[in-house]
């Protein structure tokens, strides 16, 4: 797991990361650090600012002012075929799944690896029918993406991400729309793949304070800051009245803002 | 007015990248062959019946006026010329908008509001050379083709109304095509076709690529790309023609 000779170096670095989209400033001032081999998950409030940091971080969207850096690499001032390099690096699970909805669930996981790898196609059918049966999916190969249910276009993108074993994993709320059994299995599931390719993992989660069991590091989103991070037990002995807020609104299982957004209590 | 320019601007860039990408690796021949089948397939039917319908109303059209000069035997260069340089490449592209091009402007929505077009991205693969090169190319082969095929079909018709229905003499129908259709008329009908073929998926492809990420947004690219690409093709068409004549 070398890469640049940054090997020990954390996996993302942000610095005074800025954005604004209108008059809303959306993100008011970054700074994370997620390190090597580590998940680290970023919870808050919806409508903070997670997935257009997420999508910062992956380079869809560019900051007005601020830094990143990927495995040593300070990105938001590369060309676009720079960004590809370091992109092949990456497995990302969109918040709505974005899965290719002309192909069926083989093809949209298989996708990356025929698109992208030397493999050929009895080793790509073999890695596919694998990661299926650990998210759950076997028997469902051939079906489309509208014909699944929530849950399960959830667990076929993070099939998709997680086919090319990426070296940097960034997840856009896993488990939303799971039951509380399929949560805690794509939680082991995360886990375990995490541990076994030695990758490093940005998560984004509702499921509060569940994923804090998987998580090595938490960090907490608000008004488009990062208030509170560190490790489980740091952030969970924090004094940070926003974080005792939200952890107590999690807990009543209401949500702290109002928001006219669906957000990922229902259900739970 | 900016952001007119600024507008422009891109939609021109966009047809340079998808062009360029167009040539340049990794190739995927089995993404132009889908789109040159999804293409034809969509278009076949309809650009052989319109092609027949436009020859016979030509026949008819045609017969009716020739004769007041005395002239039915002017009918077949008529009518193939007519459909040959102008009415071949303009109805097959307008055909082709369409069935193809809005298929394919609302495919390409769907798949920017739904973040498909940002998740071939994140995988490091240009959605441009991906999504938008091969439907261009598609475009700018098949439609040649299917221009040829409205304009054999639409001889037809005006043969069968022309001389079968309305009694004009039928050797001269196709001496006369022989003899006037020069490689110089089939050549602009051609070349029109190749530009409409590029100019249609160009726009319907840019259209759907750049809609707004909302249910209105899908319908709104389908029918912004429809009325513009006829618009255009039919104004393209008035200047290649004073151009090329
Ligand atoms: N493309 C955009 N244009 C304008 N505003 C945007 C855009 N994307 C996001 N925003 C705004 O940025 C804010 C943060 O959005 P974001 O999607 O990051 O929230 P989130 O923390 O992921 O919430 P949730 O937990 O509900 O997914 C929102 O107020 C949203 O309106
Ligand atoms: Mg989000």
């Amino acid at each position: 797991m070398t890469h640049n000779g940054t090997k020990d170096g954390p996996a993302i670095i942000v610095r005074e990361l800025r954005r604004r989209f209108g008059k809303q400033q959306v993100l008011d001032g970054v700074t994370l650090e997620c390190p090597r081999n580590q998940i680290t998950t970023i919870v808050g409030p919806s409508g903070c600012g997670k997935t257009v940091l997420l999508k910062h971080l992956n380079l869809l969207l560019r900051p007005d002012s601020g830094q990143i850096f990927i495995d040593g690499i300070e990105v938001t001032r590369l060309n676009s075929r720079a960004i590809d390099s370091v992109r092949e690096k990456f497995g990302m699970l969109f918040q709505a799944g974005a899965l290719f909805d002309s192909m069926s669930v083989f093809d949209n996981v298989a996708f990356p690896l025929v698109e992208k790898s030397n493999l050929t196609r009895d080793e790509i059918r073999a890695r596919v029918l694998e990661i299926l049966r650990q998210v759950g999916l076997e028997g469902m190969e051939e079906k489309y993406p509208s014909e699944l249910s929530g849950g399960m276009q959830k667990r076929t993108a993070l099939a998709r991400a997680l086919i090319r074993r990426p070296s940097i994993l960034m997840l856009d709320e896993p488990t939303t729309g799971l039951d509380p059994t399929r949560t805690t299995a794509i939680h082991q599931l995360v886990r375990s793949t995490q541990q076994r390719f030695g990758l490093s993992a940005v998560m984004v989660s509702h499921d509060v304070p569940q994923v804090f069991a998987i998580s090595d590091r938490v960090a907490f989103m608000h008004a488009g800051k990062i208030e509170v991070s560190g490790t489980v037990d740091e952030v969970m002995s924090s004094e940070n009245e926003n974080f005792k807020r939200f952890l107590a609104g999690r807990a009543a299982g209401e949500e702290e803002r109002p928001s006219s957004q669906v957000v990922a209590t229902v259900g739970r | 007015m900016i952001e007119g320019v600024a507008a422009l601007g891109n939609f021109v860039l966009f047809l340079f990248a998808a062009l360029v990408y167009a040539i340049a690796p990794p190739y995927k021949p089995r993404l132009l062959i889908r789109q040159l089948r999804t293409i034809g397939a969509e278009s076949f039917f309809l650009v052989a019946l319109i092609g027949l319908f436009t020859g016979m109303v030509l026949g008819l059209q045609g017969y009716n006026t020739l004769r007041r000069f005395g002239s039915e035997g002017a009918l077949g260069t008529v009518v193939a010329l007519v459909l040959v340089r102008e009415l071949g490449p303009v109805l097959a592209a307008l055909m082709v908008t369409a069935r193809a091009g809005s298929a394919m402007a609302a495919e390409l929505g769907a798949m920017q509001a739904t973040e498909q077009i940002d998740a071939l991205t994140v995988m490091a693969i240009n959605p441009v050379q991906y999504l938008v090169s091969p439907r261009v190319l598609a475009g700018v082969i098949s439609l040649p083709l299917l221009t040829c095929m409205f304009d054999v079909i639409g001889i037809w018709g005006g043969y069968i109304i022309g001389v079968g229905l309305m009694g004009a003499p039928s050797g001269p129908f196709f001496n006369g095509i022989a003899q006037n259709l020069g490689s110089h008329d089939i050549a602009i009908g051609l070349y029109k076709a190749l530009v409409f073929g590029m100019v249609v998926m160009w726009v319907c492809c840019y259209k759907g690529y750049h809609a707004a990420r909302m249910a209105t947004g899908v319908s709104r690219a389908t029918t912004d790309a429809v009325v513009l690409s006829s618009v255009l093709i039919l104004a393209w068409d008035y200047f290649m023609t004073a151009i090329l004549l």
